[in-house]
């Protein structure tokens, strides 16, 4: 067994970047200041409008503290809605040199009317510009886009390219299509053009499908699972429909969707690649070499085999330098960066997964 | 044997859970009743500040569709990943078989025997007219 | 070395033409399917499309049945036909039609081949009917488990399907699910895919969610006999799933506290998995994930004929441990099918993984 290799630096600090930071707006009134009148108006009206039963609200109550981490509540507002216990709580805590927001949840990427949905994607790209960037310079923002009105998307990652703080775009995983659906092609068009990577986050907004493909679930103990055959399945259809063949420069991130079950979906899909090749001419690689080429992985939320190294082969078939630390901060998995590895990382290791591939993967931006 | 005076018991409210540092240990400190517990202000799983989680039950179960809540107020529950801690013991319900976190023994003392001593009053003056939170740190 | 035993657990037999199936049904329903000309119609699940490389596509597919299962080498193979049946909204019709297809596996396959067991397959969109096919075929002892398809309308574990499951575990009938689904849904979260190749990738993902469903409602706290046998699942994703589900339980248990135990503590002896298709790409993975996943116990020797899932004529895939291979090959079997352990003409075949060590 190797072990972990000693050198000095292991003792400098590290340089943290938290790919997963979650800003909440106090109230839906928080966006009122960035939209025009008319929309104002409508959210007043008829509110939000999405392809579920409640309004902003999910049908799978979360086990703890609607979702939270029950000590990230501050005075006034729900988690994440305080820059100020963020700070104390979360980036001077674990001394965060940058972190990532993304902003999920009335951002309007899963709303039905199109142009609602393009202006509050706007509207919370100016949130993130007025009320986060702007007054904590290690935070970076993700442009949100109304990923199924395609043409606003576009015009929105138009907007936002030129703003360094702007890390990266982030489409809902949750879209009416399938992600490698064609018509979100210009979408990655856009992204590619502008050098940013995807940013790929499940969200429990319904898409109007049900959460498996065998039907609603009936508990939160497995809707909460739903979350990783719903990133497969994602990853799957951007290999499998030619979307990274077309957009060869795509770059995704998958956040909060897992990593461990990469290889195992990589081995199955080149498996029957050989008995389907006829029908996906289209395609010119192994559908793993797509995933080697054009995806990186957030750690959270860590898996936790009895043998923690079990979790070192799946780094290994991934690459080390595909693997990207992120908290969750304020939800209730967050993950600790002192807690998430229980097996020794060499030190470079642990300077690729806890800032290094971030830094190179968001290029100057991170 | 050392016994650290923690708290006094007028300014610490029926059912409140506070951190508080002593002799360089951060504690959970939890009252219900006239009774005080302390356990290490550190989750074993993932690290989070226990006096940041709820008071709880554990739940039993005769069979799918059966529920019943047991042992009300007598778990602390993580205030991260919802983990159960037993407030007597620091042994953890959501894994039995590996995880605790280290729970001291507390007394809720009248000032008046306290002054006898032996005790440690590092943050908390001492007067014989109040009650006190002791903790053995063991 | 001397030959080992095999139980192929997912045979596929040529789909009965629905012309085969009349005689089978009532008056009613045969002058409904013949006067509606129903029975013109060719029923074949877009999972599986007649002439696709998937279903018809390995070296041995053109065989006649024993033919077949003397090329396999199988001792005892359990035969399936995913018949596109299943997939009619007419609850009665599509009883009366599955009731057929189940007779005519007995009398074509079950009768004149020993070496061939049943499923009594059932739509699972009426528990009533599906229990009544149930208790109609189960003193029959050929028929050695109940078969599903994966994608359905909820997934399986929900209460409305108990019924079905309380009575497969009565009579000792395991229940099988397989791949392939009736379309009522999206095939994922993510939508409708255009290929067929993404469609039957994402296949092993509705399998997880099914995992997840079973165990979360209380299916092996409520029924402590039902054995559950995933067919063409692929098992590669399966140490990913427990770990997650441990961890997941751990934070909340109290919202499903009939589990009392960590999930992969709960499915040990309970659910199986087909070894084919056999996803990691060669012996050096395939000992990974058996690492990851604690060992052998859960696997099931299978062919998955005709369907496309190896080369050559041997299914059996590079990396297994020597030491279980009667245990793979058959002594799991055992395990999971309570009526194959009865079976004298079976167990005598297949010691069990203890006894061949
Ligand atoms: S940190 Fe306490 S349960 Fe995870």
């Amino acid at each position: 067994m190797n072990k972990p290799m000693r050198d000095t630096r292991a003792k400098t600090k590290l340089r943290l970047v938290d790919c997963d930071i979650h800003p909440a707006q106090k109230s839906p009134a928080t966006l009122f200041p960035y939209l025009e009148s008319r929309w104002v108006e409508h959210l007043k009206t008829f509110g939000t409008f999405t392809r579920q039963a409640l309004v902003g609200q999910l049908s799978y109550p979360r086990m703890t503290a609607n979702g939270m981490r029950i000590d990230a509540k501050p005075e006034e507002g729900p988690p994440g809605s305080s820059l100020q216990l963020m700070q104390e709580q979360h980036l001077d805590r674990l001394g965060i040199e940058q972190g990532h927001l993304v902003a999920l949840g009335r951002g309007g990427m899963e709303e039905r009317n199109p142009d609602l949905s393009a202006a509050m994607s706007r509207a919370v790209n100016d949130w993130q510009v007025a009320e986060w960037l702007e007054p904590e310079p290690r935070l970076r923002g993700g442009i949100v886009v109304p990923q199924d009105n395609p043409e606003a998307a576009v015009a929105e990652i138009a907007r936002r390219a030129d703003d360094p703080r702007f890390v990266q775009v982030i489409m809902s995983t949750r879209p009416n299509e399938p992600l490698g659906d064609r018509k979100y092609w210009p979408i990655y068009r856009a992204i590619a053009e502008a050098g940013l990577p995807l940013c790929l986050h499940p969200a429990g907004y319904s898409s109007g499908k049900p959460s498996t493909g065998t039907g609603w679930p009936s508990f939160y103990f497995q809707e909460h699972y739903t979350f990783v055959p719903g990133s497969e399945a994602l990853v799957t259809s951007l290999v499998i429909s030619g979307a990274l063949e077309a957009v060869p420069d795509l770059r995704i991130a998958i956040i909060e969707g897992g990593f461990s079950w990469a290889p195992a979906l990589g081995w199955r899909m080149d498996r029957h690649f050989d008995t389907f090749r006829a029908e996906v001419p289209h395609l010119t690689m192994k559908p793993s070499d797509y995933m080697r080429r054009h995806f990186w992985w957030a750690t959270q939320p860590m898996e936790e085999p009895k043998n923690g190294r079990h979790v070192q082969d799946v780094i290994d078939w991934i690459g080390w330098d595909r693997i990207l630390y992120s908290s969750d901060y304020p939800h209730w998995d967050y993950d600790d960066p002192d807690f998430i590895f229980k097996f020794p990382l060499d030190t470079w290791q642990r300077e690729a997964v806890f800032g290094g591939n971030a830094r190179a993967l968001y290029g100057g931006r991170a | 044997m050392t016994r650290h005076v923690v708290a006094r018991v007028d300014d610490f409210p029926d059912r409140a859970i506070r951190r508080v540092e002593v002799a360089g240990k951060a504690l959970c400190l939890m009252r219900r009743g006239e009774a005080f517990f302390a356990l290490a202000d550190r989750c074993p799983h993932g690290g989070a500040p226990l006096s940041g989680g709820r008071f709880t039950g554990t739940v039993e179960s005769d069979g799918p569709g059966s529920y019943r809540m047991c042992r009300m107020d007598e778990m602390l529950k993580c205030p991260w990943h919802g983990w159960e801690f037993d407030i007597r013991t620091g042994q953890s319900w959501s894994d039995p078989g590996s995880t605790r976190t280290r729970a001291f023994a507390t007394e809720n003392v009248e000032g008046q025997e306290l002054v006898k001593g032996p005790y440690v009053a590092e943050t908390v003056p001492v007067s014989v007219d109040g009650r006190y939170v002791v903790v053995d740190l063991g | 070395m001397t030959r080992l035993p095999r139980i192929d657990v997912d045979f596929h037999v040529p789909q009965a033409p629905m012309a085969d199936l009349l005689g089978y049904l009532d008056t009613y329903f045969r002058q409904q399917v013949t006067d509606r000309e129903i029975h013109t119609q060719p029923f074949r699940l877009s999972s599986y499309p007649a002439n696709s490389p998937l279903t018809c596509g390995a070296v041995l597919a053109d065989r006649p049945v024993p033919e077949a299962l003397d090329a396999l080498g199988s001792d005892i193979a359990i035969a399936s036909d995913l018949h596109g049946v299943v997939s009619l909204h007419n609850p009665d019709m599509r009883a009366a039609l599955m009731s057929a297809v189940n007779d005519h596996l007995a009398a074509t396959w079950l009768d004149t081949d020993p070496r061939l067991r049943g499923s009594i397959y059932v739509s699972m969109e009426d528990a009533d009917l599906a229990v009544a096919e149930i208790e109609r075929l189960a003193p029959d002892p050929r028929f050695v488990q109940v078969l599903v398809l994966a994608a359905q309308e909820a997934p399986h574990g929900q209460r409305r399907f108990w019924p079905i499951w309380e009575a497969a575990a009565r009579h000792g009938l395991t229940l099988a699910i397989h791949a392939g689904g009736v379309f009522r849904l999206a095939p994922s979260v993510a939508g409708w895919p255009a290929y067929q190749f993404e469609d039957y990738v994402i296949q092993s993902q509705t399998f997880e969610n099914i995992l997840v469903s079973l165990i979360g409602e209380g299916v092996f706290q409520k029924f402590p006999d039902l054995r559950v046998v995933f067919l063409e699942s692929g098992f590669a994703w399966l140490p990913m799933t427990l770990w997650r589900m441990d961890k997941t339980w751990r934070g909340t248990r109290q919202e499903v506290p009939w589990l009392d135990r960590p999930p992969s503590e709960i499915i040990r002896d309970r659910v199986f998995v087909s070894l084919i298709p056999c996803d990691p790409p060669g012996p050096d993975e395939v000992r990974q994930v058996l690492t990851h996943l604690g060992g052998t116990d859960m696997l099931l020797y299978a062919s998955d004929h005709p369907h496309r899932q190896f080369d050559g004529h041997d299914p059996l895939p590079e990396g297994l441990p020597e030491a279980d291979l009667p245990a793979i090959l058959a002594g799991n079997a055992l395990r999971a099918y309570p009526r194959l352990a009865a079976d004298p003409a079976v167990s005598r075949l297949a010691p069990r993984k203890q006894e061949a060590v």
